[in-house]
């Protein structure tokens, strides 16, 4: 590409990564948001479960999802994620 | 009226200022004017990102608008508010360090110069610059809107009185302040945000008697205000999940979010941004709109929807903390209008003046410039404000798909696919408007999924097909000569 970037740059790699895990991660949200919700909610509402007082499916689903997926993201973040310098001055100098 | 509501009301006005006025001091100092007062420098820390993302991102529609429908709707409509949860890690991890990396070296100061470097096509600069002032120059009008109303609602000034407070409070920081300024403010805004949300949560459900008797209120009234179908089962699981496209993912395609994520300092403000943002973004959009469920439960028969919020705070609240929480959607409503406002302010002054009407323009030149179109716009949007459409949600949502379908591939691919070039970025951006414009007008919704849907993926195939197409024609035109 034009403008002396060079798409083997090692830190685009660790980009590439990282954009992947982010996909990875708002599909485990889906599923677990819509897997919770409509197999659990799809019943009649007289049979519904109850946690904290909340019908269970939107409690596992929506409060449990949330828990869930800033625990994930946390995870992702602190282990699987690198640090890069973003300006490249030294390597231009040297 | 109302004094112990409006005084921590205009307490918080007052702190606005001083930040703006703190931020104002940055452009004396700063050599680059144009990225100092569009970027901020690019020095955001990982808090101050964080929270600027989402306050840009949280807006009238999630304090106003969001929590009326879910007071009719029910608890399906806390389900929908949910795929916002993701836009709190998404952005910022799919556009992330590549993009952080290569906006440095184009010396990207709007979303519009990224695409001018990377495709190097007037067209697509024009293209990118018009739909950008189009379509936030009309959210920004329903936002002031909102702004106003609930002003109004409070205080009981009179509309445009009202609107005056809102848009002189926003224009003087902005203005004078520029992007530091706004990201700051936003993240005074995003913790009254935050705060407000919890605020109000315990008390609509102290005030309704715990969860279980408010749940048990809601079933004896209409059982499916409790299922995630929706009051009269509208809501289909097709179509609840397709909002996943227009408020989760597809919101890398926004402009005054993706110019965010170019904005910070390193890879540790990053990292940092992308968890508080989720924990701030999911716990806003969760607790907004079960209030807005929980409200059914303490203030029965509401009429207009987007009076739920206000009534509420009102009603559960003693006045002074009334005043607090009200800050919250005022704080999310200002949050909005002033990233907007610099926005397509730069769009102006950057990507189109300075590009091809005098790209020579002194350092002063620039900044009278800046300040001069910014105020201009602020005047305009007023004086639209002033005869207002109707509903916020709808024209909010307008223009969020719009931009989506016109910005996310030529951004995303642009990163990604080094393939893509000007004639996809092209054809996916008026193809990806296009097409959302005339299923919007003539088959809203088709099959049950969102309009926004179509668009993107038509804009997809129009952003491959067009490289492909474009790149033989180069070849072709190379072999000629």
């Amino acid at each position: 590409m034009k403008h002396g970037i060079d798409e083997h740059d090692s830190r685009f790699k660790i980009a590439r990564r990282e954009a992947w895990i982010g996909i990875i991660l708002v599909i485990i949200n889906f599923v677990w948001w819509y897997g919770f919700a409509y197999g659990l909610g799809s019943e009649s509402v007289e049979e519904y479960g109850y946690v904290f007082g909340l019908p269970a499916w939107f409690f596992y689903s929506c409060v449990g999802g949330f828990v869930l997926m800033v625990v994930l993201v946390t995870l992702a973040v602190k282990y699987l994620f690198k640090e890069v310098p973003f300006d490249d001055e030294q390597e231009e100098t040297s | 009226m109302n004094w112990s509501v409006i005084v921590p009301l205009l307490l918080f006005l007052v702190i606005i200022f001083i930040i703006g006025f703190w931020a104002s001091t940055y452009l004396k100092t700063s050599d680059s004017f144009l990225q100092e007062y569009f970027l901020g420098g690019r020095q955001l820390g990982g808090f101050i990102l964080a929270m600027t993302m989402t306050a840009t991102y949280g807006s009238a529609s999630s304090f106003i608008g969001g929590p009326g429908a879910a007071y009719t709707q029910g608890l399906g409509w806390v389900l929908l508010s949910m795929a916002q949860l993701a836009t709190g890690y998404f952005v910022l991890m799919i556009l992330g360090k590549k993009f952080a990396i290569v906006t440095r070296k184009y010396k990207a100061v709007t979303l519009v110069d990224f695409l001018k470097e990377r495709y190097e096509s007037k067209w697509v600069v024009l293209l990118s610059a018009a739909s950008i002032i189009i379509f936030l120059f009309s959210a920004m009008a329903a936002q002031w809107v909102g702004g106003a109303r609930l002003i109004e609602s409070i205080t009981g000034l009179s509309y445009t009185s009202a609107l005056f407070l809102f848009a002189a409070s926003v224009m003087i920081y902005v203005i004078i302040g520029g992007f530091r300024a706004v990201a700051l403010t936003d993240a005074v805004q995003g913790s009254i945000m935050f705060i407000g949300t919890l605020i109000l949560l315990i008390a609509t459900i102290i005030a309704g008697g715990g969860i279980p008797n408010i749940i048990s209120d809601l079933t004896a009234e209409n059982p499916n205000l409790i299922s995630p179908y929706g009051f009269d089962g509208g809501l289909t699981p097709l179509y609840v999940s397709s909002f996943w496209i227009l408020v989760g993912v597809g919101v890398v395609g926004l402009p005054q979010i993706t110019v965010r994520a170019m904005s910070y300092k390193n890879a540790k403000s990053m990292h940092r941004a992308i968890i508080i943002g989720t924990v701030v973004i999911g716990f806003i959009m969760l607790g907004m709109h079960l209030i807005g469920v929980f409200a059914r439960s303490v203030l029965p028969g509401i009429e207009v929807a987007d009076t739920v919020m206000p009534l509420l705070t009102m009603e559960v609240l003693p006045s002074w903390l009334a005043g607090l929480v009200l800050a919250a959607p005022m704080a999310a409503i200002m949050s909005t209008v002033d990233s907007l406002l610099l926005l397509v302010s730069s769009a102006v002054v950057k990507d189109v003046y300075l590009n091809y009407i005098k790209p020579d323009a002194s350092n002063q030149r620039v900044k009278n410039l800046s300040f001069g179109v910014t105020t201009v716009l602020g005047v305009l949007v007023f004086l639209i404000a002033l005869s207002p459409p109707d509903l916020i949600i709808w024209l909010n949502l307008f223009s969020f798909g719009g931009l989506e379908a016109a910005f996310i591939w030529p951004v995303v691919m642009g990163l990604y696919w080094r393939s893509g070039n000007k004639y996809g970025a092209i054809a996916s951006m008026v193809v990806g408007v296009g097409s959302y414009m005339i299923i919007h007008l003539y088959f809203p919704n088709p099959f049950g999924i969102h309009t926004v849907v179509l668009p993107i993926l038509f804009s997809l195939v129009a952003f491959v097909l067009g490289s492909m197409i474009g790149k033989q024609r180069q070849k072709a035109s190379a072999y000629v000569a």
